[in-house]
């Protein structure tokens, strides 16, 4: 009996672009999401890293139902959702929340904290019983650390950090199997991130939830992820155990990226290995043939261009990466 | 320092009292800013003092509301006044102090002799013209060159911030610019009138950690080639240790410590400092209790009696709310913590 | 590619307290939209001015005995155009014969009665359909849009005097109908840019995810907060109705003697100026006045507002 609980095949999600105002006609199509495989267990951490454009923010859209593929499948706990009803995919979809990068945004200014938090109670009547409401929601305000006393006040009365607690408080409402986390901690000062942090892996325990976790700083997906995914331009080139990530890289992205992020440790100056990007990121729309990463790869040779490299097992690690010269480099530690 | 501001500070005649070419290029002396709001006076600047020397890089490190952009934005004469207001200190350039300037001198000084860059370069530049015109205009009003030499003058200049093919590029406009491109072009405008100082509020914060690592060693390149003082600020204690030479962290409005950059994460000796080295992950550990600062900073209206940190610190007693804010102590002579019991923060592990 | 917008500024504006929220700290008043607005409306002297204006003119509306004694309809033809007699006939009498004061309180109440069944009629209809436009996009905006380009591209004074001359009936209800018929467009409009604006916040995506309809999310969500611009518009357009029923009535096609309202008074007396001025300026001065008072405070509320003028 496998604790997978999420699982996507070839997942792929394309925009359309289109000209005209009445008569629409599609030019093209944004490839945000090209083709991805994940998969995901109980009290997993996947943390999945990539800059602007690797397609990261699609990903947790999709996952949420925020966006429908334009292909491929999402199955949670070996249920295909694309086989359900319209019904039975509401009730599966309770399965999986979101906590949102903005808690400046992502809560309505006029409701109250009790509202937001119970809201889901009101769209989902059948998952706890009328009564019973208020009490759970005070105690989900518990759960993350605020006072429940404070159901009635409203989000403009609390700081970034509670009000992403007030997020996470929502997203726990339905007690859900797997949370999706879009950047839950960049939008707050250093600070109150390390609280968030600790408050979801706290959550993760007691609560035996699994995450995916989307950031754009390794630093704290080093932290709280078990097994990483790295994504370039709507493709995963690299995944692995954070071990094998973050000291065993092969991808020669995964690596430019590693060694672009700063430590705080001034005597690490000028001691690891820089890696430095040339060119700019291609567009989503038309993105290069064979290797995606190609056009600013170090290592590019004509097969990159002929011949897409699939994410599978080379020589080199033990876990899978998209590159035909995949080679081991550790670049968050000082060159010996 | 350039041709233009000699002649800017002598001009009108008289002496330029207190200018010192040997005086370092910008210092800032007890600095008071304040903001009257509904809900109150926010003293948002309450005593600052640092000091940046040709070549260095000072960093001036804090979370939000620490008051370390107000700060930036007095020295650069671009804050709101009112609602704020400039009560106290020294803002010296070269020994001069440009608050106690006549406007137009100041303008002068500040025009030309210490620049700004911001963390948004998309709402900086305007986006009706080119960057070629923008830039180009800059040489034409402060140096009265043609239109055909400014332009030269702007795509060497794109040159310099490395943007491939700047002579195609300098007739483009702000958004056909990636967000890294637009942070170079906006570093070139800075750089144009040849300042002593330069002064980078949050330049990386909104942009990739490739394109972060590239602007940073644009401006650490360009800050040793021009021998130019340069201030960031920033809330980034990763890309602090890279970059700079000493660090002044800032809470609540005030400076709590200050010291070599080595010293800062070797030896801290706040507990605020300390504090945050111990909250933040790092890439290249994994496993690390995150330690937790418990509580929120200070809303500005109601700083704290004492020390504003007190109720935050796990090293707080009784002489931390009852005396008054806690002076500079001297660690060393390259250090200072304003923290009563500095000794006893330095030592424990 | 710059890291989207994704990532706001964490440097919190220094007014109203940075940090921590102002409110848990105890000096100042938490701030919101509306709480803030409501603040700096009571500090506003043209608002408040405005305000009790407007609360004048109402009064005139709802309790004309509160202000006068005499009946509009007690007319001696032989006291016609009589100058006025202080605190008895303070504005004389009019061309009936009637005393003019008694005439200029009971014309409140349609002026005022058309003004707020067209606006809130207006908001209603307006609204409703900027909301569906502006939530659903696609083919539904496509046609509402075009429909309402249709309504916007009617000409106002035109419209409404076909449409009274076809109605033929002349009462407060055929007025504010074409009224309504030629002004809902407007609302129309604004309503559906403040709702495409609302739509795209992340709150609304949150609730997208729980899995809320259509109608929760319109209801609770969106309008709720994409309100605050119909909301000074309507202010703004209480004044504009009272003017354009004068103008109506003016015109021939709005109210008609012996209906009293300002604009039947203004009418009628207009031919009167060089003689006996008095008789056009009060009709006018409380018209004006009127309007005005809505506009003003359909500003004031637009600057409180707006979160940027903070």
């Amino acid at each position: 009996m496998s604790d997978v609980v999420l699982e996507t095949h070839g997942l792929v999600k394309h925009f359309p672009l289109t000209t005209g105002i009445v008569f629409k006609r599609q030019v093209g199509a944004v490839q945000a999401v090209d083709g991805v495989n994940i998969t995901l267990r109980r009290r997993e951490t996947l943390g999945i890293v990539g800059e602007s454009g690797c397609g990261k923010s699609t990903l947790a859209k999709l996952l949420v139902g925020l966006e429908t593929p334009t292909a491929g499948s999402i199955t949670v706990n070996g249920t295909d959702l694309s086989t359900l009803t319209a019904e039975q995919l509401r009730r599966t979809r309770r399965d999986i929340q979101l906590v949102m990068q903005d808690p400046y945004t992502s809560l309505n200014p006029r409701m109250t904290v009790g509202d937001i938090i119970g809201e889901p109670y009101e769209i989902h009547p059948d998952v706890v019983a009328k009564q019973d409401r208020r009490e759970n929601v005070r105690e989900l305000i518990e759960l993350v650390g605020l006072n429940p006393d404070h159901i009635n006040r409203y989000p403009h009365q609390f700081s970034g950090g509670q009000r992403q607690r007030i997020g996470i408080a929502r997203a726990l409402a339905l007690r859900p199997a797997i949370i999706v986390c879009d950047e839950p901690v960049s939008a707050l000062d250093v600070s109150v991130q390390a609280q968030v942090i600790n408050l979801l892996e706290r959550l993760q325990d007691e609560l035996d939830l699994s995450y995916i976790f989307i950031a754009h700083d390794l630093s704290v997906v080093r932290h709280i992820a078990d097994r990483v995914a790295v994504m370039y331009l709507g493709k995963v080139v690299e995944i692995g155990d954070e071990q094998q990530i973050y000291e065993e890289p092969t991808h020669p992205y995964t690596q430019a990226l590693l060694s672009a992020v700063p430590v705080p440790d001034p005597t690490l100056r000028g001691r690891r290995d820089q890696i430095v990007l040339q060119g700019d990121l291609p567009s989503p729309a038309n993105p290069p043939s064979g290797c995606r990463f190609r056009t600013r790869c170090w290592k590019a040779q004509d097969i990159c261009a002929e011949q897409e490299p699939a994410l599978e097992n080379r020589s080199a690690a033990a876990h899978p990466s998209a590159c035909h010269f995949a080679e081991v480099r550790d670049v968050t530690h000082a060159i010996q | 320092m350039n041709q233009t501001s000699s002649d800017l500070l002598t001009a009108g005649g008289g002496d330029p009292s207190g200018f010192r070419p040997d005086a370092p290029p910008l210092e800032v002396k007890d600095l008071h800013v304040e903001f009257h709001t509904r809900a109150g006076v926010a003293h948002a600047v309450n005593g600052v003092s640092f000091q940046v020397n040709e070549g260095e890089t000072l960093a001036i490190l804090g979370e939000s509301g620490c008051g370390k952009s107000v700060t930036a934005q007095a020295v650069m004469g671009i804050l709101d006044i009112p609602p704020a207001r400039i009560g106290g200190g020294q803002v010296l350039y070269r020994g001069m102090d440009l608050l106690k300037l006549p406007e137009e001198k100041r303008r002068a000084v500040r025009a030309n002799q210490i620049a700004m860059i911001f963390q948004d370069a998309l709402s900086a530049l305007n986006p009706v013209f080119t960057v070629g015109f923008q830039l180009g205009e800059l040489f034409r009003v402060h140096q009265g060159m043609s239109r055909a030499d400014a332009k030269k003058k702007s795509v060497e200049m794109l040159d310099l911030v490395r943007i491939p093919a700047a002579r195609q590029r300098v007739s483009d406009f702000p958004h056909q610019f990636s967000g890294g491109m637009r942070q170079r072009v906006m570093i070139a405008m800075a750089l144009a009138l040849d300042p002593e100082v330069l002064i980078a509020d949050e330049p990386t914060t909104a942009l990739d950690v490739t394109v972060q690592a590239q602007i940073m060693q644009l401006l650490d390149d360009l800050k040793t080639e021009r021998n130019m003082g340069l201030i960031l600020i920033t809330h980034d204690m990763g890309v602090v240790a890279d970059v700079a030479d000493r660090i002044s962290v800032m809470y609540a409005g005030r400076v709590v410590e200050s010291a070599p950059v080595h010293e800062i994460y070797a030896r801290p000796s706040h507990p605020y400092t300390k504090a945050l080295l111990e909250s933040i992950p790092r890439v290249d550990l994994k496993g690390q209790q995150l330690s937790v600062i418990q509580g929120l900073p200070p809303a500005l209206t109601n700083v704290p009696p004492g020390c504003a940190f007190h109720p935050r610190c796990r090293y707080a007693r009784d002489e931390c709310r009852r005396d008054p804010a806690p002076p500079h102590y001297t660690v060393d002579a390259t250090h200072l913590s304003a923290c009563h019991f500095w000794e006893e923060v330095r030592e424990r592990e | 590619m710059t890291e989207p917008a994704a990532v706001t500024s964490v440097e919190a504006p220094p007014s109203g307290g940075t940090g921590g929220p102002a409110g848990r700290q105890g000096t100042g008043k938490p701030t919101s939209l509306w709480g803030d607005a409501r603040h700096q409306l009571v500090r506003n002297p043209i608002f408040l001015v405005s305000c009790l204006y407007i609360l004048v003119v109402t009064s005139m509306a709802v309790l004309p005995r509160m202000w006068t004694s005499q009946s509009p309809r007690t007319c001696d033809i032989r006291l016609s155009r009589n100058s006025p007699e202080l605190w008895d006939h303070p504005f004389g009498f009019n061309l009936n014969g009637c005393d003019y004061y008694a005439h200029a309180i009971y014309g409140a109440r349609p002026s005022l009665q058309i003004a707020i069944v067209a606006t809130a009629s207006v908001v209603v209809l307006g609204g409703l359909v900027g909301l569906l436009a502006g939530y659903f996009g696609g083919w539904v905006d496509a046609i509402i849009s075009r429909i309402t380009d249709v309504f916007l591209s009617l000409p106002f004074l035109l419209g409404a005097l076909v449409l009274l001359t076809l109605l033929q009936v002349r009462n407060v209800w055929t007025v504010s109908l074409a009224l309504i018929v030629l002004g809902w467009t407007v609302i129309a409009r604004i309503m559906r840019g403040s709702v495409i604006e609302t739509r795209n916040l992340d709150f609304v995506a949150a609730a997208r995810a729980l899995g809320a309809g259509h109608g929760r999310i319109m209801g609770k969500h969106i309008l709720p907060n994409a309100i605050a611009p119909v909301v000074v518009y309507a202010t703004i357009l209480l004044g504009g109705f009272v003017s354009a029923e004068a103008t109506l009535t003016f015109l021939g096609v709005g109210l008609q003697p012996p209906a009293a309202s300002w604009g039947v008074m203004i009418s009628t007396h207009q031919q009167y100026f060089d003689r006996d001025p008095w008789l056009l300026l009060f009709p006018v001065g409380l018209l004006v006045g009127t309007v005005l008072s809505f506009i003003m405070a359909g500003d004031a509320l637009r600057d409180a507002l707006d979160p940027k003028l903070q």
